[in-house]
């Protein structure tokens, strides 16, 4: 089992690392280890905000613009400010139900630096006063939920969870739980279905936002693993260290799984909006290079639910919303590089292969669309196509999606827009995001489409490849 | 073999002490009864609605939606080949054509001496490691046609027998929750406001 590549340059001082710091510390997921390494000394956060008002931590987040990291950037301390006042129970759910394609942090963040985790769980649950915290890994990641499980056992014992932690009023209990394989669980409102022993199925957001009615439908506070685990050293080194990396809209940093077809693919922790695209891809303190001597085709700056960027974007800085504004989403940290060898119909099949076999079904136009989206690929990639396969599969991605209305980026690269974010007819983005690849591939490479279409392109057929529908 | 054992009927009690509702367990127990079995038998199922207080529909309703429970006897290990866009890139899909070349099986099915079950499955988040291949949920990157040969042979002959449990097994390490560390678990209904919240939200003082 070869080692994940992650930026582990200590000499490279300019940009400090918030949540992988421990990443290289091989007793990093221990409490000694957590308690030794880093800038300051494990669950000192927690020692400090026990001192401070729930009300006064909720601030300090807010202030810092803690961006969630779970794909919708929705800042965390104005998110925790949404449960009711007077209601009772509250509860804290940790989404580390990791699987958008591409993506590849939480389960790091998860599997060397547990306790930063479980101290920024306790740190929310301090927050907003929460009765339990549920710590909900994902089914297929067995290493993480050893990890998490040995460090839950050691804060319990250290006093750091439970009754009367660290001889203070506060009293929590953090359970660890996993699911059993389904996309769909990651998003939050089916993960709470999950959670309360159902089939994930998303529930339609109003009336159903976790934050008013979550869990048993109380108030519930559901962040990313990438998100809390920022809270120990943003209330170590306070707010203005915090702002002081990244952007002014997005301060911080991110965790990138580079991946695709680059040199030197890796999981890197570059601060928000200061890197561009080409400096990830080049550089070689991260990428190296695109692979092989070709040339970049497209990339996906946001994981598989994102829309497809082209050469022309490379210049763009690493930032949610210079990237929204250009019609795509920096999403959940997942950028794809894809070369001049790459296939675009073939890449595209796999994608929307990926939202149809994860539709949960509860919805028609995603149930039945991204499944016939996926036949008219598989048969254009087959050498099966017709020539009305095209505006058939533009108009069931419509009925999922319906679009495309004008972005000023795409009017002036004269291309029409993606609808982006995407308008759904469904209760979740899901269905909506099989729509992505679509459009990107078709209004760029329509030829190779055609191409198929009208058999002058050699025709691939891999049993892989194959549609299991 | 199909009833949960007394040791796992304990931890199986316990487990469900750890939730404020019995059926926010579903979950867990079936992945207990999975690790039992080596699948998720019907009366396990049966089982489980009892403890929970469910019916054995409502159980398999909710089970029958998660892909790693397995409602029939499966491989000693399954070898799942993620064939998701960053693996596709690297070779995944022709990883997977191998696969089922050397093991003589389509994707989806289980060889005749039941060694290994063979599945195509989506991203499992090792994209910068394409493309990755996981054994009973442990990882292997960065797999090679004769690599994969090599993993076969080594599950064959019990050298990686120490690291990778039979299927079902997941974590070795287990969250130790017991009675008197559980500070306050209660169904929400009993649930007030805790005592160390100051009143309205408001900046009232700290925990202390
Ligand atoms: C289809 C779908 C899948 C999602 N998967 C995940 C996931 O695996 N992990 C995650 O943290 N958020 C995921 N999300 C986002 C969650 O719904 C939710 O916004 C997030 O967990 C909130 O945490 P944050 O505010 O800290 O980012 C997903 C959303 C959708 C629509
Ligand atoms: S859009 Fe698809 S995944 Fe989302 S709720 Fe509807 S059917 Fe389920
Ligand atoms: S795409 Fe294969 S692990 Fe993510």
């Amino acid at each position: 089992m070869s080692d994940t590549a992650v930026d582990t340059d200590e000499a490279d001082q300019d940009v400090p690392k918030v949540v992988s710091s421990r990443f290289d510390v091989a007793d990093g997921h221990t409490l000694d280890g957590y308690t030794r390494s880093g800038s300051f000394e494990g669950y000192a956060a927690l020692r400090r905000v026990l001192t401070m008002t729930p009300g006064a931590v909720s601030e300090l987040v807010k202030d810092a613009t803690l961006l969630g990291r779970g794909g919708a950037a929705f800042p965390a301390g104005v998110k925790w400010g949404f449960c009711p006042p007077g209601v009772w129970p509250r509860y804290v759910v940790v989404n580390g139900d990791e699987s958008e394609p591409g993506t590849y942090k939480d389960r790091l963040l998860m599997e060397r630096d547990p306790h930063q985790l479980i101290e920024g769980s306790l740190i929310a649950a301090y927050a907003i006063g929460a009765a339990q915290v549920f710590l909900y890994v994902r089914g297929e990641m067995p290493h993480a939920q050893e990890r998490i499980a040995a460090a839950l056992n050691e804060a319990y014992e250290a006093n750091l969870i439970g009754k009367n932690i660290l001889g203070t009023d506060f009293s929590v209990d953090v359970v660890l739980t996993w699911g059993a394989g389904a996309y769909i669980v990651g998003e939050e409102t089916a993960l709470i279905e999950s959670l309360e022993g159902n089939r994930g199925m998303p529930r339609l957001k109003p009336p159903f936002f976790p934050a008013a009615k979550g869990l048993y439908m109380m108030p519930t506070i559901v962040n990313n693993v990438e998100t809390l685990s920022n809270l120990p050293w943003l209330l170590n080194h306070g707010v203005a260290e915090y702002r002081s990396i990244g952007t002014e809209a997005s301060p911080g940093t991110r965790l990138i799984a580079l991946s695709g077809d680059v040199e030197r693919p890796g999981v890197y922790e570059v601060p928000q909006g200061t890197t561009t695209f080409r400096e990830l891809f080049e550089s070689e303190r991260y990428g190296g290079g695109i692979r092989g001597g070709h040339e970049l085709k497209m990339f996906i700056p946001g994981g598989a639910s994102a829309p497809w960027f082209f050469p022309e974007q490379v210049d763009l800085p690493l930032e949610g919303r210079v990237v929204g504004g250009e019609g795509s989403m920096l999403g959940s940290g997942a950028v794809v590089v894809m070369d001049d060898t790459t296939d675009a119909v073939r890449a595209c099949l796999r994608l929307v292969r990926f939202f149809a076999r994860e539709s949960c079904g509860k919805c028609t136009p995603c149930r039945e669309g991204t499944v016939w989206e996926e036949k008219i690929l598989q048969r254009i990639l087959d050498g099966q196509g017709r020539p009305s396969d095209l505006d058939l599969l533009l108009d069931v991605a419509d009925n999922i999606s319906p679009g495309p209305y004008p972005l000023a980026a795409y009017a002036e690269a004269d291309l029409e827009a993606i609808p982006f974010p995407p308008r759904q007819t469904t209760i979740c983005p899901l269905g909506p995001s099989s729509v992505a690849p679509i459009t990107s591939a078709i209004r760029r490479f329509r030829h190779e489409f055609e191409d198929k279409i009208n058999r002058k392109d050699s025709i691939p057929v891999t049993s892989a490849g194959m549609s299991n529908v | 073999m199909a009833r949960l054992t007394p040791d796992n009927l304990l931890l199986a009690r316990k487990i469900i002490a750890r939730f404020p509702k019995p059926r926010s367990a579903t979950i867990m127990l079936c992945h207990l009864a999975q690790e039992q079995d080596g699948y998720l038998s019907e009366e396990a199922m049966a089982q489980i609605a009892e403890l929970i207080g469910a019916t054995p529909a409502e159980v398999l309703g909710t089970a029958s939606f998660y892909e790693m429970f397995k409602m029939h006897p499966v491989g000693k290990y399954c070898v799942n080949v993620c064939t998701n866009i960053s693996c596709q890139l690297l070779g995944g899909e022709e990883l997977l054509e191998h696969a089922e070349e050397v093991m003589g099986i389509r994707s989806g099915s289980t060889t005749e001496d039941g060694m290994f079950t063979l599945e195509d499955v989506e991203c499992v988040a090792a994209c910068t490691e394409a493309p990755a291949v996981q054994v009973n949920y442990r990882y292997f990157n960065k797999v090679s046609p004769e690599g994969f040969d090599e993993l076969l042979e080594d599950l064959r002959s019990g050298e990686l027998s120490r690291t990778i449990p039979p299927h079902g097994t997941l974590g070795y390490v287990r969250q130790d929750l017991d009675g008197d560390r559980i500070a306050n678990i209660t169904p929400p209904s009993q649930q007030v406001e805790p005592v160390w919240f100051p009143d309205g939200d408001s900046d009232e003082g700290p925990a202390k």
